[in-house]
């Protein structure tokens, strides 16, 4: 840098050459900046493709696996646990349902006994009904018999008190039977 | 002018190796920073890789970045078959890169800006694409400048336009790095120089009024940073792009 611009040639660079002025378009440097890209690049190219680029590939590529695998193991794993929330749940389902189905059976089973007592209470209030009614009408109907002899005998006392003379138990008898009728 | 903004992309020649005829081949400043950048790239990847651990340390993780975003840029852009050019793509992108980064440290000189540099590497990227593109599919493989679907009165212009542009790719693949790295350090050169003439001219008043080229500098070595990367990028991109032509040359 130290150097004042147009003393810089080397002995190497022509002057003619030199005389452009500008690096970039300075023929005379073509050749051996070709060789020596070529001489980079290929070296490059070389340690990259056998070397360095597998390498960093392995890399990669293990930690990729690594990470498939561990999420295939999770997906194992969440595979188990989903079979086992079911299997719960089965088991859960299962419970509920037999639970019903006892609860179910108690019900009908007690309202089938209840049932069949209802229905033999009812039979034997039917049959005391039944008792009750006869007995009320054998009662009526010596009631009724009571009743005749009854109003026989006090319209023979009226009889006898209003004319002085006892009526006949026929006449009595038919005069009753006849007023009852009516 | 205390600094010529061109003095950076000077040649230095150390010591000649060899003749060819009349052209001497000489160990030059060029060829030193590209062995470095060789040196660079491979310690990179091997150091990164030495402990292969399932977590990986920094620079591992950078190394594997390295990899996994040339890999992702060739796969999307050439597909799965483009990845048997991955090797190459990566030296090439890793190659461009780290001299463009190279370049950015001062006192060093960058190879890229050199377009005999650029201009040979697009060409080998031109031949690989020809030379494959002719052998994966041989005659077939001048589809490429056939699009399906033209009318016949046109195809030959098209065509020619095809194969006009097809031809140019070289040189405006080459042209496009060379030109932004010399033009980004010859700008950066320049902004430098302001602050020795203004220090020099002014004084003291001088020197801190250096203050306003010297923030514009450290502006456009962020820029330079971005342009460094950006152009190794675009530079692998659309190596990949061509390649993609060649792999599958149906429009």
């Amino acid at each position: 840098m130290a150097e004042p611009k147009h003393t810089t040639s080397t002995e190497h660079i022509p002057a003619g050459e030199h005389k452009t002025g500008f690096p970039p378009f300075d023929s005379h440097s073509y050749a051996s900046q070709l060789v020596w890209l070529a001489i980079a690049f290929v070296l490059l190219f070389v340690l990259m493709s056998k070397w360095a680029l597998p390498r960093v590939g392995s890399v990669i590529e293990n930690r990729q696996k690594r990470i498939d695998g561990d999420i295939a193991e999770a997906g194992t794993l969440k595979e188990q646990s989903d079979a086992a929330v079911a299997a719960y749940e089965k088991a859960l389902a299962d419970a509920r349902a037999n639970a019903q189905a006892i609860a179910n059976e108690t019900r009908d089973k007690q309202a089938a006994e209840a049932e069949t007592r209802r229905k033999a209470l009812e039979d034997e209030l039917n049959v005391k009904l039944t008792d009750a009614e006869k007995t009320i009408a054998t009662t009526k109907q010596a009631a009724m018999t009571n009743v005749r002899g009854i109003a026989e005998d006090a319209a023979r006392a009226i009889v006898e008190r209003l004319i002085g003379k006892a009526p006949s138990d026929q006449a009595v008898t038919a005069a009753v039977a006849d007023a009852l009728k009516r | 002018m205390a600094a010529d903004p061109i003095h950076q992309f000077r040649i230095v020649e150390f010591f000649p190796v060899a003749h060819i005829g009349n052209t001497e081949i000489a160990f030059t400043n060029s060829a030193l920073f590209m062995l470095t950048a060789v040196v660079i790239i491979t310690a990179f990847l091997i150091i990164g890789t030495a402990k292969k651990s399932l977590v990986p340390s920094r620079l591992q993780s950078a190394a594997e970045l390295s990899y996994e975003f040339v890999a992702t840029t060739v796969r999307s852009t050439a597909g799965s078959e483009g990845m048997k050019f991955f090797p190459f793509v990566f030296t090439l992108f890793m190659f461009v890169l780290t001299l463009n980064f190279i370049g950015l440290v001062p006192y060093t000189f960058t190879v890229t800006s050199h377009i005999i540099v650029t201009a040979a590497l697009a060409i080998m990227v031109f031949l690989t694409v020809l030379l494959y593109g002719l052998y994966r599919h041989g005659f077939h493989f001048f589809n490429l400048f056939v699009p399906k679907g033209v009318p016949i009165a046109i195809l030959p212009l098209i065509v020619f336009i095809e194969v006009l542009s097809f031809v140019s790719r070289p040189i405006s693949h080459s042209v496009r790095l060379f030109a932004n790295m010399l033009a980004g350090h010859i700008t950066l050169q320049v902004f430098a120089g302001f602050i020795i003439l203004m220090g020099s001219a002014m004084g003291a008043i001088g020197w801190i009024g250096g203050i306003l080229p010297f923030g514009m500098i450290v502006i456009l070595m962020a820029l330079e940073t971005l342009v460094a990367f950006l152009q190794a990028y675009v530079f692998a991109i659309l190596t990949c792009i061509y390649l993609n032509d060649a792999i599958h040359p149906g429009h």
